[in-house]
């Protein structure tokens, strides 16, 4: 436990024939954390997390993962890592208990029958043990997946998309028990693609065509983008939006139910560009930008700039 | 992987009760891995059990003496033999036989009576249409027989000299289109070969495919295990189906026709569980190379046809060319042929067996070396 870092990687490269799914990237998490991993479809989350596993073999890149190094330890790291991947993989032909039991007996877990049990409470699925992992619904098989990758007391857990197609109540619940175990000084890094979610994690990494473009926690990561926002309030703002997204210094004119978020890098230049348009007939305020903003800010840019 | 561990057998049992629960599952292919041997037994087995009598044949005869007459009625009493026609030349001959017309040619040459009396013993030419040597090899087993027995009778007083052996005429068999037809007793131990060859290759051929499939190996190989825990683990399971089969098929080989036990079952089973053992590792070896489970079973049958055609299961083994026999000598199932039909037949023992016994543990173990060695621990 002398290393604070649960991951610490650098330069992790991974490349699939002729294109770089992940790019050069350095990621410290501390223990203990919640840190979300963020990006857009393709992003490379997954190829970073299965390299982080060992499930795949990056091409340039070292570092250490619980203190044991991630291209040499697999082994070792795998024993303390809880990994639950993006598509559900458990045996669909087991049953929730087997299935538990199975994960057990593979990391010869002590007192195995306690651990499936308390497992099986814990994610309140102890009623439905004995059913087929394949006739569950999606969320309940999200429920199982965690269950199981947390049955060997793992140090860290790298979850994938964890609470995609999860109910509200039950996404609730789940971060709750992140947050316990988080407590007890589990690390997390769990990629996700609901802001309310990111908004939970003590840090967020945001990732895009492979590279780091954003690390910190919520706040700073706001406050690095530089952006500003105004909110518009009023009739029409589909076709305000489109006259926006033309006029110099919008960088994005976003739907928010009622409201229009209108962002910009240079908060002169969006002024100046507004100004003509603040009319009796929409109510223009001037807001914090939030992580949504941010995000969609991130991913615009880069495909106007490309990735800097 | 710098930190190498010792082989685990909790994990190694973790697969095992996986692996058998799953098989409980899947009613279906539990079903048919039983169901397999059964019809595979009953269709080829009565086939050959059949003895099919009263079979077209036509007759060529250029003499029409006596002597012709004794033979052609004699083929006829031994109910064999149905003359459905007669025939002028041998391009005729040639013709009825390919069109499946008749199963028989009976060639009596120029002056045969005449030659018979002169003790030249004359040739009695039968063509055989034997691309189903089950039709057509009782006839042919009772041809020389019936022949000799009719012309005996025939041939008393001063001519009696000639019924001596080596026999009054020379019989020509040409069996056309397969060189030799098998016996009923050869082919249901054989079939035990076969049948093992073919479902042990294909149930463990798509072991790790599916797992692959299914999206489920990145989870098992994200966790820590070692490849022959894993090949092993899925392996070991289809052992016991393996025996399972085993029972099935000798007990209707006894029950239903009637094949000898001359030697040691015990030692039959060793030898059994040994060439099992073999075919699993070829599947598992296939699992791992091919990408899906089409693939997986595409190369079963790619290893299953040589297997069935090289063995000696089909064809008489020695009566393959050269090359062939080098290749069915690489196959288990020749050997195991070998030892099965030598132990269940000839009552072979142990001795006489650990030539063909070793060069499939050889196999089993050089197509498990590679299955550790191909199999990937990552998805890349
Ligand atoms: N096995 C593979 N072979 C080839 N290309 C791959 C493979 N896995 C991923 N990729 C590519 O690498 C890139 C990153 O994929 P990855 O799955 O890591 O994205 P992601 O951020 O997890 O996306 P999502 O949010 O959709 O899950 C994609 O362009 C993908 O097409
Ligand atoms: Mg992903």
């Amino acid at each position: 436990m002398a290393d604070p870092l649960a991951i610490d990687v650098r330069g992790m490269t991974k490349r699939f024939g002729g294109r770089t799914a992940v790019n050069q990237m350095d990621l410290q998490v501390q223990r203990g954390e919640v840190c979300g991993f963020l990006g857009p479809n393709g992003s490379g989350k997954t190829t970073f997390l299965r390299m982080l596993c060992g499930l795949l073999r990056p091409d340039a890149g070292s570092g250490t993962c619980l203190g044991y190094d991630v291209i040499g330890q697999s082994e070792a790291i795998q024993r303390e890592v809880g990994y639950m991947t993006q598509r559900f993989s458990f045996w669909e032909d087991l049953t929730i208990a087997e299935n538990l039991d199975f994960v057990a007996r593979m990391y010869a877990v002590p007192d195995r029958r306690r651990a499936v049990r308390e497992g099986l409470e814990r994610l309140g699925l102890s009623r439905r043990r004995h059913q087929l992992a394949g006739q569950l619904s999606g969320g309940w098989k999200q429920r199982l997946a965690l269950a199981a990758c947390l049955i060997h007391q793992p140090q860290l857990l790298l979850l994938d998309e964890p609470t995609a197609g999860v109910d509200p109540k039950a996404r609730r619940d789940f971060w709750e028990e992140i947050h316990q175990l988080a407590g007890q000084g589990l690390t997390f890094l769990i990629t996700t693609h609901y802001m309310d979610e990111a908004e939970r994690c003590h840090r967020l990494a945001y990732i895009l065509d492979g590279r780091l473009l954003a690390h910190g926690t919520a706040t700073e990561v706001i406050r690095q983008a530089r952006l500003t926002t105004w909110s518009v309030r009023g009739p029409r703002l589909p076709q305000l939006a489109e006259r926006l997204r033309a006029l110099p210094g919008v960088r994005q004119a976003a739907s928010f139910g009622t409201t229009l978020h209108v962002s910009g890098d240079d908060a002169a230049a969006l002024e100046q560009t507004i100004a003509p348009l603040r009319t009796q007939e929409h109510e223009w305020r001037r807001i914090e930008s939030g992580l949504e903003d941010v995000f969609i800010h991130l991913m615009d840019r880069s495909g106007t700039q490309g990735p800097s | 992987m710098t930190r190498r561990r010792a082989f685990s057998p909790a994990r190694f049992w973790a697969i095992v009760v996986k692996e058998f629960v799953q098989m409980r599952r899947d009613r279906l292919t539990f079903g048919m891995m039983i169901g397999i041997p059964l019809l595979q037994l009953l269709l080829f087995g009565y086939a050959i059990n059949s003895d099919p009598k009263r079979l077209p044949a036509a007759v060529l005869l250029a003499d029409h003496g006596p002597f012709s007459r004794t033979v052609l009625s004699a083929m006829r009493n031994s109910d064999y033999f149905d003359f459905v026609r007669q025939l002028h030349t041998e391009a005729e001959a040639d013709a009825v036989l390919a069109r499946g017309a008749a199963l028989f040619v009976v060639t009596v040459p120029a002056n045969f009576t005449r030659d018979l009396l002169r003790g030249e013993r004359p040739a009695l030419l039968v063509e055989a249409d034997a691309t189903d040597p089950a039709a057509t090899s009782n006839a042919l087993h009772s041809l020389r027989t019936a022949v000799d027995t009719a012309l005996a009778a025939d041939l008393q007083g001063p001519l009696a000299a000639l019924a001596a052996t080596p026999g009054p005429v020379e019989l020509r068999v040409h069996a056309r289109y397969n060189p030799e037809g098998i016996t009923q007793y050869n082919i249901v131990p054989g079939l035990m070969g076969v049948i093992l060859t073919l479902t042990m290759i294909l149930i463990t051929g798509l072991a790790i495919t599916r797992e692959r499939e299914r999206g489920t190996m990145e989870n098992l190989l994200a966790m820590p295990t070692r490849p022959s825990e894993v090949l092993l683990g899925k392996i070991a399971p289809y052992i016991l189906v393996g025996l399972i089969q085993v029972g099935v098929i000798l007990l209707a080989a006894r029950i239903l026709f009637d094949v000898p036990m001359a030697g040691d079952l015990g030692l039959l089973l060793a030898a059994t569980l040994v060439f099992i053992a073999a075919n699993l590792a070829v599947g598992i070896t296939f699992s791992t190379v091919a990408r899906n489970q089409l693939q997986a079973m595409q190369m079963t049958f790619f290893f299953f046809l040589p297997s069935m055609l090289l063995s000696g299961f089909m064809f008489p083994f020695r009566g393959m060319p050269a090359w062939a026999q080098v290749l069915g000598e690489g196959l288990p199932l020749t050997h195991f042929l070998r030892i099965i039909r030598g132990i269940l037949l000839k009552g072979n023992g142990a001795a006489a067996i650990a030539p063909e016994l070793w060069p499939i543990a050889l196999f089993a173990v050089l197509a498990l070396t590679v299955a550790v060695k191909r199999y990937r621990q990552t998805l890349d």
